[in-house]
């Protein structure tokens, strides 16, 4: 990792110690790099080990997978089991980490995260009343249950922004309480859907709702990879304008940012992105809150770097997350949320404390 | 919070605006700036209403230094005064080396060029105050409208700030306009100083015409002393010993 990036510069140069396009350049390549060494490393690990050079071979020979009959041949474990759902995973972590980004600087809160504005139970709502109806049906590789996921987070969003707006404007502060309020209401709902559940459908929407990566096929994968990067890019844009933002509205406008435009452009990316998100895998804690921060400390607060970057570390941290779930308890799989959650939990607990420190030193000081 | 208040701004002038709490100095400034829309009237920039100019527009002719300022993550101050670059990039916003350069004269001007690595919660704040200025003399607008430009700062950096404000008046012919509570360098350095009195304009005119014992009774209520500054014959505001109130600590 490139830790001159914040290099402070002696005094009397003209060099100032900002982030430039040279630098952004240099630690986005070095994360891809680490993001394609941990692919390949996730590719080997599960049930059965692959050496290397046997996957160099497979992945060599996309046709392969189609001559097994058998599971148990290694090419169809590469291509079928694993790649799809580290794929699937990668996009999954991207997104939550690069909404994360967004939702912290817009809300101006670090302990923010893609869940927060009550999008994820609406998507969660609609998941539930498709399992609680039995709907099988399919649509260009996504499920009932994810394409119901999707309206009702669709029909959230308008909500969230409905109750929020106010003489065209949207207050942040409104903004956070209609997504808590709209988050309290669903969450009911779900409780109240599941106590009307039998057994089996019940426990079918707690597995779902812990956040699985298994459903999807390269179908669902394409039109999804399409859609998060959209998103990704679109929040990519905006780094200088989350800069701007991040400082208060009040600041932002002042220099010269058309704050009711950007946040409407940052609320309803976030939302469509969060909305899909949870759609097709549930909701995997975590993962969108502490990326965010871990590469704020090391990166820098610049948007600019930081975005991308988060969604980088965000897709690699969940492969990886998702690898550590289905291969800990082999042949048991434990849903990946469990991983984020262990993983983020204590880094949550680690930063709550050191915000508090910082603020008794401020007192004091 | 404001009302019947007319007030012009002449190009070029440093307008002071004082008053006691509440008396809708900050707001008026907001106003100005064209952060706050009046519910009422228009405030007019060059003949032009400020509601029908966009953020982008506003920002390259007004500055606002507010009174205090928050930066939630550690931006450092580097990174902030060239953010005053905002309105002047273009593209994907990657700034130039004359963003660079302008920053830096900008933190040299404000004495923050040291402190240029080091992250906006590790200053004091008296720094931090210098740093948000330093971002706004980046932005390089014709008026600049500060908020308790000195409320910070030690002795050495309010004359300064002083001589940096009339330095930026006199070479570059910015109009400032700033909210103070420290009526005496206010009336020491300001061409003309508006009164503002329960929201309306009490009195505007010289600094003479304003700060007389009878409108500074009115408007703050209580008595002081006058006389002049000793070298400069401006006005000079001296409050007079309190005598102790005992009655008000008997519970």
């Amino acid at each position: 990792m490139d830790v001159s990036l914040r290099a402070v510069a002696p005094a009397g140069l003209s060099v100032l110690p900002v982030l430039t396009a040279r630098r952004r350049v240099q630690a986005l390549c070095a994360l891809m790099a680490a993001a394609l060494i941990g692919i390949v490393l996730c590719l080997q690990y599960g049930v059965e080990y692959i050496p290397p050079v046997e996957l160099a071979r497979i992945l060599m020979n996309p046709g392969a997978a189609v001559d097994s009959a058998a599971g148990v041949n290694p090419a169809t474990i590469v291509w079928e089991v694993r790649l799809p759902r580290l794929l699937l995973a990668y996009l999954v972590g991207a997104s939550l980490a690069a909404v994360g980004v967004a939702l912290q600087a817009l809300l101006r809160n670090p302990l923010a995260d893609p869940y927060i504005l009550g999008i994820s139970s609406g998507a969660a709502l609609g998941a539930a009343l498709a399992l609680k109806f039995g709907l099988v049906w399919a649509i260009g590789g996504f499920t009932a249950v994810q394409l119901c996921a999707v309206i009702f987070a669709a029909a959230t969003i308008a909500a969230t922004y409905r109750i929020a707006v106010a003489d065209g404007r949207i207050p942040v502060q409104s903004l956070l309480l209609a997504g808590v309020i709209i988050n309290a209401i669903l969450s009911a709902l779900i409780l109240f859907l599941t106590s009307l559940s039998d057994s089996t459908s019940a426990f079918r929407l707690f597995f779902w709702l812990m956040g699985n990566l298994a459903t999807i096929g390269y179908d669902g994968l394409g039109v999804l990879a399409v859609i998060v990067s959209v998103g990704i890019g679109v929040l990519c844009t905006q780094g200088r304008n989350l800069n701007l933002l991040s400082l208060g509205e009040d600041p932002a406008q002042g220099l010269g940012l058309d704050v009711e435009w950007i946040k409407r452009v940052i609320f309803v990316t976030t939302a469509l992105l969060t909305g899909v998100v949870v759609a097709v895998s549930g909701l995997i804690g975590f993962v969108g809150m502490i990326v965010p921060h871990a590469v704020r400390m090391v990166l820098g607060p610049d948007h600019r770097l930081l975005l991308p970057a988060s969604a980088l570390v965000g897709g690699t941290f969940l492969a990886v997350a998702d690898t550590v779930a289905r291969s800990l308890l082999a042949p048991m799989e434990l849903p990946v949320g469990v991983i984020t959650a262990l993983c983020g939990g204590p880094f949550f607990i680690y930063l709550l404390m050191s915000h508090r420190k910082e603020a008794r030193n401020e007192v004091i000081g | 919070m404001l009302e019947d208040c007319s007030l012009d701004v002449h190009d070029g002038e440093i307008l002071g605006i004082i008053g006691p709490n509440g008396s809708g100095k900050t707001s008026l400034l907001k106003l100005m700036a064209g952060l706050l829309r009046p519910q009422a009237g228009q405030v007019c920039l060059h003949g032009s209403d400020v509601a029908t100019l966009s953020p982008l527009e506003m920002a390259r002719l007004v500055a606002l230094v507010p009174q205090e300022s928050q930066v939630l993550f550690p931006f450092t101050v580097g990174e902030l005064v060239l953010m005053g670059r905002f309105v002047h990039q273009k593209g994907w916003g990657w700034e130039s080396a004359d963003d660079l350069r302008i920053a830096r004269h900008a933190m040299r001007i404000m004495e923050v060029d040291h402190l240029a690595g080091r992250t906006f919660q590790a200053l004091s704040g008296g720094e931090r105050h210098r740093t948000v200025i330093a971002r706004a003399l980046a932005q390089q607008t014709p008026i600049l409208l500060l908020d308790e430009p000195t409320a910070f700062l030690d002795l050495k950096h309010q004359i300064e700030m002083f001589g940096i404000l009339k330095a930026l008046n006199r070479e570059r012919q910015v109009t400032v306009a700033l909210v103070s509570h420290d009526v005496n360098l206010a009336g020491q350095y300001c061409d003309r100083l508006l009164l503002l009195h329960e929201g309306k304009p009490y009195r505007v005119g010289s600094p003479k015409d304003v700060l007389t014992i009878e409108h500074l009774r009115v408007v703050y209520g209580c008595e002081v002393l006058l006389d002049a500054h000793p070298t400069t014959g401006t006005p000079r505001i001296t409050l007079p010993h309190a005598t102790a109130r005992p009655q008000l600590m008997q519970s």
